[in-house]
């Protein structure tokens, strides 16, 4: 129920997947809404907290996600070997952009020494600050990679389709229901 | 022997009063910092916010005999601009302000110099700033001259000068307070 099995994933993976999914559109669209905002919006300083706050969360839902991978069974995948072998690396490159993205958020935010503020909770201190021009290097690396990881995205959502569609097997079907 | 005093005298005397030679070229202090750019601009019509520019390089020479001849040429690294906080100078560097992609550098450079009795003087000159070149007028003081303690000779200035941000098609609405930017220009030379 809650852990995977060989046969599918168990509820926390699988609420893990979602949750991370809704986030990562959710901060996506934030993020291209809030830097085409006016200086007098009353979200100019709302929008940038929310998008820093969230993605520090993610951070840290993210480094429970992998530790619960780890410490689970992987499903058996279905499809050629060459399709598992692709979808291994999607899988393995969502990982590595994602954590790239939220550490180039971080970069840019803590540039100059400032910690970041999570819902005024609590804050992430500066670990690394002071580079010439690190906010601007951050910054361009972190839209790349938004727009790369979005491309990546697009592609796994669609190989889930083509899955439940054309293969008609269950490979979408595993991370709607739990395994038993 | 006479000649050879002679001659040490008068070199004695082009050191000690090196203040008598004309038209005289100075270095711009950058390298010790020992000028600054610093802009301020009002917050929200509330309160001023002061940056700066950190790399910038320039020379001048002056004339005490003719001071109208001076001339001044400063060039500024636009993504060299300091606010002191990240953030706010990554979104001063893009589209909506500086575009320093675009345009990297900002470029002063003097076309008259009028010296008042006082040490105040107006400058006049080209600015140009975010692809726009514009004439604008610095209001100058002297601030001091004179040899430093390690064989030089150095010469200062402050000017002053108000710019509209519109002008240099900066158009990003900050309010109605915060159309216009002081500019401060802080300057020690080095003569070569």
């Amino acid at each position: 129920m809650w852990r995977n099995t060989h046969q599918g994933y168990g509820l926390i993976s699988i609420a893990l997947h979602w949750l991370v999914a809704l986030t990562v559109a959710g901060l996506f669209a934030l993020g291209l809404w809030m830097v085409e905002l006016g200086y007098y919006d009353p979200w100019y300083r709302k929008g940038p907290d929310l998008h820093r706050s969230i993605g520090i969360l993610l951070f840290l839902v993210m480094g429970f996600r992998l530790i619960w991978r780890w410490s689970n069974p992987h499903p058996v995948s279905a499809g050629k070997p060459l399709e598992i072998k692709l979808a291994s690396i999607v899988h393995v490159l969502l990982y590595i952009l994602l954590f790239s993205l939220m550490i180039s958020g971080y970069l840019i935010s803590t540039a100059d020494g400032r910690a970041i503020d999570v819902f005024n909770l609590f804050s992430i201190p500066a670990l690394i600050s002071g580079f010439d021009n690190q906010e601007d290097i951050a910054g361009l690396v972190h839209q790349i990679i938004a727009y790369g990881l979005i491309a990546l995205v697009v592609l796994h959502a669609l190989a889930a389709l083509k899955h439940h569609f054309i293969d008609r097997d269950r490979t979408l079907k595993r991370m709607l229901n739990p395994s038993s | 022997m006479k000649t050879r005093l002679i001659t040490s005298l008068l070199l004695s005397l082009a050191i000690a009063l090196p203040s008598l030679a004309t038209a005289a070229d100075y270095t711009i202090d950058t390298k010790g910092a020992h000028a600054f750019i610093q802009f301020r601009i009002k917050h929200l019509g509330y309160s001023w916010l002061s940056g700066r520019f950190n790399t910038f390089a320039g020379s001048f020479s002056y004339d005490e005999a003719n001071p109208g001849a001076s001339k001044i040429e400063v060039t500024i690294k636009t993504a060299s601009i300091d606010s002191n906080h990240a953030e706010r100078d990554k979104h001063l560097r893009g589209k909506d302000f500086l575009e320093v992609d675009k345009f990297p550098e900002a470029r002063f450079v003097s076309t008259a110099y009028k010296q008042n009795d006082d040490n105040t003087a107006v400058l006049s000159g080209n600015l140009t700033l975010h692809g726009v070149t514009r004439p604008v007028k610095i209001a100058v003081t002297q601030i001091g001259h004179g040899p430093d303690p390690w064989g030089g000779y150095r010469r200062g200035f402050e000017g002053t000068t108000t710019l509209k941000l519109a002008d240099y098609n900066i158009d990003y609405d900050l309010g109605p307070a915060s159309r216009e930017v002081e500019l401060t220009l802080s300057v020690e030379g080095i003569r070569q």
